[in-house]
């Protein structure tokens, strides 16, 4: 029986595993799991996005009504954050391509923070619907100028609308959470020069995560904030 | 077969099942075929659990005004009974069990493409099932497992957050599964193993991979959706705030209509290994017989509105959902064609793999053509919501995919233990299988038919001969499922010590040791011929 | 699957047309152009999302077998969106018949 191992010693194999044959198999294998997860992914938000589409369509004055209410310019100003965010993912898998060390960590860090200055800003939201009283169910009670614009839908149905509009961001914001975990871990692999020109996936693999939920909210943005023009 | 020899039992070869010992080497397991044996037994558990329920069920309805247990009590038992049968042993048995064994040693790799998401899809199916039982033991829940709304969200007072946060867990399970089987399938093929040199159980894995990968999403979102609702009570499933509880319906069953594909396909294919293997021929219709599993995979997404004819969805998406549901019919039939041709001047032998899997191919057709009456409106007007779906279901997923399970179980347990069971014992509790299911299924379809409605824990006291018989049936179907536990885990200790390939069948598992070194394979097979050489073993080996 | 190194160049381009678009789907919803409204910020948030996955997320260099299961996943969310809707589309175009008036009326009062 020929000793497999003895062959294998001479090629680097950092980062290859057991099952694989060479790194080109296993960063190919890596890649198509990433992208099927996304995939699960669309389908996942596409039930939600398949929900609002009904109630959109049966209620859409209520939901004019209340998409009229939010920060036109935060959204704008959100929506830019985090395409900057994911150009500097770009960036840092690019570093990792090119052996640059220094600017991998440096990118990954920028998208955190980026990605944190989304997520402030998504709080400041939430708690000014709070303020206003319009968080469904919790503190539903809109009152003065807020409720002269919600009531002509129907008070019930902006109620469902503003109960999508936490739902759909809330369930973004959430993975974007988990984006930042998974950026934390890779700034610490790559402080330690885990990744090399030749090993890099999961570089890779987060940042095609993390574009997938800015593309989310290239779809949110418009869909919960531009609902029948502002004119 | 092979003639049986007593192999010296004093050292076992170095294999997967005595490379480590202790708990540690099994709860951490990486190795696919461990994890396909923990998954085992936790299905086993399961099935045992959700079998429980429906003894009591059975006991319950041998008196018209109920023998056991209160109404709100006897809807907790079905609805339990649905969750942990489905959720927990018909969607991970065949491709948790059987497909993590074998899509490596099928294909010639070492493991899967993920060994580390393959453990994890475990621990998440445990965690699952532990939240269930918690569930159940904390006050059950009643809503049926579709968990329609309005009363799941609105007015049950039972566990139903539980078990909707215990189900959003377990669909992760099967999507990791999914998503593992597709990228081992594309990527890791050994040379020479092309699509069309494939085994049919693995193109029915991959079909089966497709609608787990993109139908338990919309579960997802759907179970995360309801729990909202359930807490919230903003009102998207309730018709006084504006909502619609239909939209529950399409959101629950895109899903969960697939869903029984996903438990119906594996079974299929193991019913093409048996057939070719104890028939000696190659399957009738190979590349038709491998897209039609494809081809259900996809219109399975597609019909799914048959399960609402009757509740207000528009008679135009009816009529739509109608005509589909009669297409996606046409590939299961097929198969079933092309089964039979196989079968044609085959050299048939009756081992125990194959009773099953006769069984499968008889009582697949019985279920799979009642479901015709149910995809006409018009009849389904009558059936919906009696015994009759009840039967229907039961056909296709006990005396289909149980017995396809069973039927793969036999197949390769020698490969699985390296250990042979006893084939008259085997022979034995498949016909009594066979004989106790039709004695407690088919009396259902007549109870449907009369009107008798399910979920009911009454009923008029005319049908009560035809629910004793089904009862009486359930006794001996019980006692079918519990010898095959006796002699496999008696094989475990005293069967006969199996060879590599007791069966004489083609397959790269075959060619590996039973039970298989944790690698695999010594060396990386090279494949040459196409699937089911059976004619060319014959003149090679003129056996 | 990347083992191309795309230009930095590329990348800025690319963001700066995402952010172009950003700011045309924001000005336009100031415009009334009534229906055509959700058409034209969907088209450019479809943009948008082409452009990241071309080339943020690679796309181009990818391979067939990615795009594939890509297309089965937005189809079968488009899927799930068309088919559900389409009930609640026809729902009132036909009333599902009244039985009792196809038979004799009802004995009790």
């Amino acid at each position: 029986m020929p000793d497999v191992h003895a062959e294998h010693a001479q090629i680097d194999h950092t980062g290859l595993a057991h099952q694989f044959e060479d790194l080109d198999q296993q960063q190919d294998a890596d890649t198509l799991g990433i992208w099927l997860f996304l995939v699960t992914e669309i389908m996942f938000f596409g039930g939600m996005f398949a929900a609002y589409a009904i109630f959109r369509w049966l209620y859409f004055a209520a939901f004019a009504g209340g998409s009229h209410i939010l920060d036109i310019r935060l959204g704008a100003a959100n929506t830019v954050v985090l395409l900057a965010s994911s150009l500097t993912m770009a960036l840092s898998v690019r570093s990792a391509q090119t052996g640059n060390r220094r600017a991998l960590v440096v990118f990954l860090i920028l998208t955190m923070i980026l990605g944190g200055v989304f997520l402030g800003v998504k709080a400041y939201e939430y708690n000014q619907k709070f303020v206003e009283h319009i968080v469904p169910s919790l503190d539903w009670a809109p009152e003065g100028d807020v409720l002269a614009r919600l009531a002509p839908g129907g008070l019930n149905h902006a109620q469902l609308y503003f109960f999508f509009y936490f739902a759909m961001t809330g369930l973004h914001a959430l993975h974007m959470i988990i984006g930042m975990g998974l950026l934390f871990w890779l700034v610490l692999r790559a402080r330690k020069g885990s990744f090399t020109p030749r090993y890099f996936a999961p570089v890779e693999v987060v940042g095609l995560y993390w574009h997938f939920v800015d593309i989310v909210w290239i779809f949110l943005f418009p869909l919960l904030y531009l609902i029948g023009g502002r004119y | 077969m092979s003639t049986a020899t007593q192999a010296p039992r004093a050292q076992a070869p170095r294999n997967y099942l005595n490379a480590d010992y202790g708990w540690r080497s099994w709860l951490f397991t990486l190795d696919h075929k461990r994890i396909a044996l923990l998954y085992l037994v936790s299905v086993t558990l399961f099935f045992m659990i959700g079998g429980f329920f429906a003894v009591l069920m059975r006991i319950h309805l041998v008196e018209p005004q109920g023998a056991l247990v209160q109404p709100e009590t006897y809807n907790k038992l079905f609805t339990l009974h649905g969750v942990v049968m489905i959720f927990f042993f018909m969607i991970p048995a065949i491709p948790a069990v059987l497909g993590n064994f074998l899509v490596p040693l099928m294909i010639g790799a070492r493991d899967l493409a993920f060994p580390k998401l393959n453990l994890l899809s475990w621990y998440i199916y445990l965690v699952g099932g532990i939240f269930t039982l918690y569930a159940a033991l904390a006050g059950g829940v009643d809503t049926g497992w579709t968990f329609y709304t309005p009363y799941s969200s609105t007015y049950s007072n039972t566990q139903v957050t539980a078990v909707a946060v215990a189900v959003f867990i377990t669909g992760f399970s099967s999507i990791l599964t999914g998503l593992n089987f597709i990228v081992t399938i594309h990527k890791m093929r050994a040379p020479g193993l092309t699509w069309y040199r494939l085994p049919l159980f693995l193109w029915s894995i991959y079909a089966t991979s497709i609608i787990m990968t993109l139908g338990t999403p919309v579960l997802a979102i759907t179970i995360f959706l309801l729990a909202l609702e359930h807490l919230f009570h903003v009102g998207i499933f309730s018709p006084a705030l504006g909502g619609d509880p239909l939209l529950f319906q399409h959101l629950f069953w895109f899903y969960s209509h697939p869903a029984v594909y996903i438990m119906i396909l594996p079974s299929m294919g193991v019913v093409s290994e048996i057939i070719a293997c104890f028939a000696r021929k190659r399957i009738f219709g190979y590349k038709v017989v491998g897209f039609s599993s494809v081809a259900i995979a996809v219109l399975g997404f597609l019909v799914w509105g048959h399960h609402m004819f009757v509740t207000g969805q528009s008679v135009y998406a009816g009529l739509i959902f109608s005509f589909l549901s009669f297409l996606v019919a046409i590939p299961s039939a097929i198969k079933v064609f092309n089964w039979t041709s196989t079968l044609y001047k085959g050299s048939i032998s009756y081992e125990a793999p194959m009773l099953y899997a006769l069984g499968f191919i008889g009582l697949f057709t019985m279920g799979g053509l009642t479901g015709m009456f149910l995809a006409s409106l018009a009849t389904d007007v009558h059936l919906n919501g009696t015994y009759f779906i009840v039967a229907h279901f039961h056909y296709i997923m006990v005396g289909g995919t149980v017995m396809g399970y069973l039927s793969g179980l036999h197949f390769w347990w020698p490969k699985i233990s390296g250990r042979k069971y006893p084939n008259g014992w085997a022979a034995l509790s498949a016909v009594i299988i066979f004989i106790g299911f039709n004695l407690t299924f088919f009396p259902q379809f007549i109870l449907g038919y009369l009107g008798m409605p399910r979920r009911y824990a009454f009923y008029p006291a005319e049908f009560q001969v035809l629910n004793v018989m089904s009862s009486a049936g359930a006794s001996i179907l019980g006692v079918g499922y519990l010898i095959p536990l006796i002699y496999f885990f008696w094989s475990m200790r005293y069967g006969p010590v199996a060879e590599a390939n007791p069966w004489g069948a083609t397959g790269l598992e075959w060619q590996t040791s039973s039970p298989p070194p944790t690698e695999n394979f010594a060396q990386t097979p090279i494949v040459t011929e196409e699937a089911y050489a059976y004619a060319a073993k014959e003149e090679t080996s003129g056996a | 699957m990347s083992h191309q190194i795309v230009p930095l160049k590329t990348y800025v381009l690319v963001f700066v047309s995402l952010i172009g678009l950003t700011l045309l789907t924001t000005a336009v919803a100031f415009v009334d152009l009534g229906a055509v409204n959700t058409v034209v910020a969907l088209v450019i948030a479809f943009s948008k999302m082409i452009l990241v996955m071309l080339f943020f997320m690679h796309l181009r260099h990818s391979g067939g077998l990615v795009r594939i299961i890509l297309l089965a996943g937005f189809f079968w969310m488009a899927l799930l969106i068309a088919l559900t809707m389409s009930d609640y589309r026809t729902r009132t175009w036909i009333s599902p018949p009244d039985a009792w008036s196809i038979t004799a009326p009802p004995t009790h009062p």
